[in-house]
């Protein structure tokens, strides 16, 4: 990975072979389109100094205790730990998910309770976990407010606008993540009178581009929903779902997928399924962790830091 | 019914004449009950986010009972509410539902919806119905 972090232009090819690699967090600034590795993570924080910083934070899966990691509320508390150690205090931070594992009221609390240690606002979507209770109704309870539909929206921060979107309701027999008509439209509305130099920023829990439909990874409709970004210089999407990090740039757009604070997943086809993922006790805190973004004012330039628990 | 009959036939001609017509009622009766038990259950397991078997075909008035073997849960809805969802089916839960209307039931994973099955019932036969 050292002749990877080292390297300046960073080809498509290396782009897609750091997908599968976990380790110290990489800085990413995006360019013109053009992905370039300014360095390991020290170095990246060291080298920041001003603009918009915020969190990621995906895949909580709070409840889960299964072997893949019996104590996914303890990892998550580490992950809190390292956010409020953090030497800069980020404006806020996104949750991308999958907050509980089985939608129970206790698994939301226990959440709650450690993620409200950061003392940072927290903008939430939901995942296909947070959404299994009969009546549907515990997320929108705890992080329904201001939220339209089954608990979408949008908000400025800094001159950057942020759109939470839903695909994880409504999906249909053999297909992928799913926003729907309605989300559709609020979306082409909520962007129409933005000016094209407007960074923006999109976030939602099932990855909005295309990773591995066999696995289902990817959105049914997440293209059309693009289509009303084109005209916009810079657009970020951040997803979680896949318990890995997967970064992808295409023209004007930069995917990014968040690790997951609880266990990992396979890489795309390298097991018969994306079910949790057992790896060596001291092999998992690697693959946990949060991510950090940094937007540069006036330089259309931004910066994504993932961070494992465990260098 | 016809390859009962015949295989029972067979069963008798091989063991003797004399003893025929008794191993003839212990085949009747050993055929009705795997009939009757085959028409009350049937299990499909949930294994590496897959249905397994598939498809599955049963008759009317059998109860399928799903059984989630993952880490992960998996929950059970069919195409156009065709019959009642299950709530989330943590490891080792089960769920069951009893098809009673003879048709071809396509069902999928509601949180993984890449997941789908199909449950085919068939009209019930016994010893009433028509073959
Ligand atoms: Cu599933």
């Amino acid at each position: 990975m050292s002749e990877f972090d080292r390297d300046d232009g960073v080809s498509r090819r290396k782009v897609l072979a750091c997908m599968t690699w976990v380790g110290t967090g990489v800085l990413w600034t995006v360019s013109g389109g053009v992905p370039r590795s300014l360095g390991i993570i020290d170095e990246a924080v060291a080298a920041d100094v001003n603009g918009l910083t915020f969190l990621q934070i995906s895949d909580s899966h709070v409840g889960f205790d299964k072997p893949a990691n019996p104590n996914a509320l303890g990892t998550l508390e580490e992950c809190v730990n390292r956010i409020k150690a953090l030497p800069r205090r980020p404006a806020f931070m996104i949750h991308t998910g999958d907050i509980s594992h089985l939608s129970k009221p206790s698994e939301f609390d226990d959440a709650e309770r450690i993620i409200a240690q950061t003392r940072l606002d927290v903008h939430y979507v939901p995942g296909e976990h947070d959404f299994l209770d009969p009546d549907l109704k515990l997320y929108k309870e705890r992080y329904g407010a201001g939220i339209k539909g089954a608990g979408w929206y949008s908000f400025d921060a800094d001159g950057v606008h942020f759109i939470g979107l839903v695909n994880v309701v409504d999906l249909k027999a053999g297909g992928l993540g799913n926003l729907g008509a309605e989300q559709l439209e609020w979306l082409e509305a909520d962007v129409k009178t933005r000016t094209a130099s407007t960074p923006i920023v999109v976030f939602a829990h099932i990855p909005l581009w295309t990773v591995y439909p066999d696995w289902g990874w990817g959105t049914e409709d997440g293209a059309q929903a693009l289509s009303y970004l084109k005209k916009f210089g810079s657009v970020t999407v951040l997803n979680g779902h896949i318990h890995q990090v997967m970064q992808k740039v295409e023209g004007n757009v930069t995917f990014h997928t968040a690790r997951s604070t609880a266990f990992p997943q396979p890489a795309p086809g390298q097991a018969p399924s994306p079910g949790p993922m057992k790896v060596p006790d001291d092999q998992l805190r690697k693959m946990l962790g949060i991510a950090d973004v940094t937007f540069k004012q006036n330089e259309q330039r931004l910066a994504i830091v993932d961070t494992p628990l465990q260098g | 019914m016809m390859r009962s009959a015949v295989s029972a036939a067979l069963i008798g001609a091989a063991v003797g004449a004399a003893l025929a017509g008794g191993v003839l009622l212990a085949q009747a009766q050993s055929a009705k009950t795997a009939t009757v038990s085959a028409a009350v259950s049937a299990a499909v397991s949930i294994d590496n986010f897959t249905f397994n078997p598939p498809t599955l075909t049963v008759k009317a008035g059998t109860t399928v009972t799903w059984t989630n073997k993952d880490d992960i849960p998996h929950g059970i809805a069919a195409t156009g509410n065709a019959f009642s969802r299950s709530p989330a089916l943590d490891t080792d839960n089960a769920y069951s539902f009893t098809f009673t209307t003879p048709g071809s039931y396509q069902y999928f994973c509601y949180l993984h919806p890449h997941m789908t099955g199909t449950i085919v019932v068939e009209a019930a036969t016994g010893s009433n119905a028509t073959p």
